[in-house]
């Protein structure tokens, strides 16, 4: 596009200016919903506040303290009760969003809770303080914690909507399980959107970056690392690779270890020791990012044990994790088909890239000394509520994401047949075509799986679900298209159709670690909140939005082609738009669709005079102009 | 031919040129992304990828122009700039970004892009199908510069073995280009077929390559 074509986009189109009252929907907010920590922030003309609470702290501790009398305490003040109340506090609760059974086995012994065994296929559950809870209703506790933040720094203004942000190498499972949190938390997620991602909105914006550019994201739990082109608002993901189970976390728990075994060698270590270890080993951590050595106490049961710890020492015990990271951006960095020394920064982001190690060992293998001028616990934040004001307000910058793991389905054998490939630009579409194998058969099972090993067994069961009715045919003979679609949240929805005779069934991906219909509508009930109401509030917005959609139309209609219409007709669709108008005002959503079902009816045939207008003139040759303007892009 | 049949004919062109809005129900050019009169962004419609991205219909695309016009109407139509909008228009640009990534894949691919201009020229060239070589001297080719790669055992052999393929693959797609604009579509086919195995043969030594020199340090 020449400069011109630039500045042409800029105007808004008719149909993207921003829907009209959009203050009714509430404040739009941007959330990092952490393993450790989470963080808000809220974005207006891109000016970016991180809303701290009256102690002028920034993160939010993703801790959750189920008390005995049933209240629940989330952030600092939770932590804290870690130790005097081990079993009734939950932490680093991401890591198991999106769970099954056979995660829970390989996690065993490195979570500080009580993990109930699901139901085959089921999702995880703890037990906390007697009760039972899943990872999604303890998300939906912390983010509940963070729209109570949000609102109190707004002045008490309501926040409805956000962006929040997931790690890019989240499953579906994952990310279904992190929108069900915010559904039970009374959040419209106006998008998902890849940590790496916000990270970099936040960066290139604020610098003016153009090129290539490395994401390099190790968290407390996650580690994700994403090669984005960047230039004039547009951040373009080229590749994106990590592990959704390694972070900070890991690293607590291997310094832990070792005390562990320095306190008490050969004995039965309790639950509570684990705790107390675990927070040891994360303070120690911590101090030696400043510090070379130093000396640290568990007290515990009467037995006290002093512990010291060098840098060099916790530098053997976390090389390991960080290898695995340095391999996982090697391999991303072939994956975008690029060579290492065409990228031009390395930005950092989580908090455990402050260990220098982990400097050391990015800046030597990118070449190039990595950048964190954005606070690295912050940037996801500040980068979610950018998009989230782009999305509510309008904005020029573009954010094109891939999906981070191939999608495909069974086939004969257990081998996977991949459907769509990972780092595929999203939303996206694929379809594959199968057919059946034995004579007269007529029903095929359809399993669902994500990642990349060539064995079904080895990838991650997403969906099962089976097609039916197929029709009597010889093996071979039926053709069964199936198509997978994920859209820009990064959720997939797969169809299956039989195409010899049009027979077709539809099913959004619900995971098979996820919650039921069943459960998630018991959740509601339970209400964490009075979901009930705010459903139907939803509805009924989501109908004005419609109808007032609608109403723009016939007036735009009016505008050009009203000569088409006599004094009655005109007379007839002004009273049918008022009605509109009217119902819109009240809270009843029935009468807001009926008046917009009369409204339609009133103009059927102002919009046949219409089209009959439109044809005779392109007959005519009288290139009517407001069609060609009408056309694609700047071609 | 009488004059009444060329007239059926341009009525049928001009009523296909011009389709009712799904929002204000009124005319709109069949091929517009956003009503001129309500504003609506209308549905993808089926075209064919380069005309979706305002490109001629050529197997020598300009690689940059081809992702400034992706990222235009990207701009314009990405779910991203829907968000606060009713549910249809939100599917309607969900539907039109996937058409743009669709067709931007295809056409940044050199494999696919010349697989794409020979189905719209009729000649249909299945890349999906890991069948056998039917031609006996691609066959063997083949054979012979998979045993050297699996038979390297130094950096240099490799990283030389490797940058033969990537020439051969470039090679290879300046003669597609001159088969397809002299017009020999026998030929083009044949070479869009040998690209395809020249590409994995140059992605096998590359990976092998990758491996050799990891392994060295």
């Amino acid at each position: 596009m020449s400069d011109d074509g630039l500045v042409l986009l800029q105007l808004h189109e008719p149909g993207e200016t921003p829907v009209p009252h959009q203050d009714e929907a509430g404040l739009a907010v941007g959330i990092d919903l952490g393993t450790t920590n989470s963080v808000v922030a809220f974005s207006f003309d891109t000016e970016v506040e991180v809303l701290k609470d009256e102690n002028g702290k920034a993160l939010i501790p993703s801790v959750v303290h189920y008390k005995d009398d049933g209240s629940v305490v989330v952030g600092r003040e939770a932590r804290e009760a870690i130790l005097e109340n081990p079993d009734h506090v939950v932490s680093s609760i991401k890591r198991l969003m999106g769970r099954g059974l056979e995660d829970v086995k390989s996690l065993a012994g490195t979570l500080p809770y009580e993990v109930e065994v699901p139901p085959e296929g089921g999702m995880v559950r703890l037990r906390v303080a007697g009760r039972t809870l899943t990872p999604v209703a303890i998300s939906a506790h912390i983010l509940m914690a963070i729209k109570d933040r949000a609102e109190q720094a707004m002045l008490g203004k309501a926040v409805t909507r956000a962006v929040i942000t997931v790690p890019a190498y989240f499953d579906d499972a994952a990310r279904t399980a992190t929108k069900d949190a915010a559904r039970l938390a009374d959040i419209e997620v106006l998008r998902l959107v890849n940590e790496p991602t916000a990270a970099a909105l936040a960066y290139g914006l604020d610098n003016a970056v153009e090129g290539l550019y490395a994401v390099y994201d190790l968290g407390g739990g996650t580690f994700d690392i994403s090669i984005l082109k960047m230039e004039k608002g547009v951040f373009q993901v080229k590749a994106t690779g990590g592990d959704a189970v390694l972070g900070g976390d890991d690293i607590d728990h291997a310094v832990a270890e070792y005390f562990l075994a320095q306190r008490q060698a050969g004995a039965a270590i309790t639950a509570g020791e684990v705790k107390q270890a675990l927070m040891t080993a994360r303070v120690a951590k911590e101090c030696l990012t400043g510090r070379q050595s130093g000396e640290w106490m568990i007290e515990l049961d009467g037995i006290a044990s002093r512990h010291s710890l060098t840098r060099d020492e916790l530098e053997k015990l976390a090389a390991p994790f960080i290898e695995r990271t340095i391999e996982i951006c090697r391999g991303v960095v072939e994956d975008a088909g690029i060579d290492v020394s065409d990228i031009q920064g390395v930005v950092l982001v989580g908090g455990s890239t402050r260990m220098p190690l982990v400097r050391k060992r990015v800046a030597e293998f990118f070449g190039r000394e990595p950048l964190s001028d954005i606070n690295p616990d912050e940037v996801v934040a500040v980068g979610a509520a950018l998009q989230a004001e782009a999305l509510t307000r309008g904005s020029d910058t573009l954010l094109l994401d891939v999906t981070p793991l191939s999608l495909g389905i069974e086939t004969m054998g257990g081998i996977v047949e991949k459907v769509i490939p990972r780092n595929t630009p999203i939303p996206v579409a694929m379809a594959q075509e199968f057919t059946t194998y034995q004579d007269g058969q007529s029903a095929m099972s359809i399993h669902v799986v994500q990642g990349e090993r060539e064995m079904v067994d080895q990838c991650r069961s997403l969906a099962r679900f089976v097609l039916r009715g197929i029709p009597p045919m010889a093996a071979g003979a039926a053709r069964i298209r199936v198509t997978f679609q994920v859209d820009a949240d990064g959720l997939l929805t797969v169809s299956a159709q039989e195409m010899t005779t049009g027979i077709e069934q539809h099913v959004a991906v619900k995971p098979s670690y996820g919650l039921s219909d069943d459960e998630m509508a018991n959740m509601l009930r339970d209400s964490l909140v009075h979901a009930k109401e705010d459903m139907a509030q939803r509805l009924l917005t989501e109908a004005v939005v419609e109808a007032r959609r609608s109403v723009l139309a016939v007036k735009s209609a009016l505008g050009v082609d009203s000569d088409l219409l006599s004094d009655d007709e005109r007379q007839a669709i002004d009273a049918a738009i008022a009605a509109v108008e009217t119902a819109c005002a009240g809270t009843d959503r029935d009468s807001v669709n009926a008046a917009v079902e009369t409204l339609e009816e009133s103009t059927k045939g102002f919009a046949e005079k219409r089209m009959d207008r439109g044809i005779r003139q392109a007959l005519a040759g009288v290139s009517v102009e407001r069609l060609d303007d009408a056309l694609g892009g700047d071609a | 031919m009488p004059e009444g049949g060329a007239m059926t004919a341009s009525i049928a062109t001009a009523a296909a040129s011009v389709v009712p809005c799904w929002s204000c129900k009124g005319p709109v050019a069949a091929r517009a992304l956003f009503c001129s009169v309500c504003g609506a962004v209308q549905g993808p419609g089926a075209i064919d990828h380069f005309s979706r991205l305002g490109l001629q219909p050529t197997f020598d695309v300009d690689l940059d122009l081809l992702e400034k016009q992706y990222f235009g109407f990207q701009r314009r139509l990405h779910p991203d700039r829907f968000a606060a909008k009713s549910p249809k228009e939100r599917a309607l640009s969900q539907s039109q970004a996937t058409a743009l990534n669709e067709a931007y894949e295809t056409l940044k691919d050199p494999l696919k892009r010349a697989a794409y201009v020979l189905e719209l020229k009729g000649h249909k060239v299945d890349l999906t199908a890991c069948g056998t070589i039917n031609d006996p001297e691609l066959l063997m080719e083949q054979m012979e510069k998979r045993e050297a790669i699996a038979d390297a055992s130094s950096v240099d052999t490799i990283t030389k073995l490797s940058a033969e393929a990537d020439s051969e693959v470039i090679a290879c797609q300046c003669h597609i280009s001159a088969a397809l604009n002299a017009g020999e579509m026998g030929q083009a086919v044949h070479l869009t077929i040998r690209l395809k195995y020249l590409a994995k043969l140059a992605e096998e030594a590359r990976t092998k390559k990758t491996r050799m020199t990891r392994a060295m340090r």
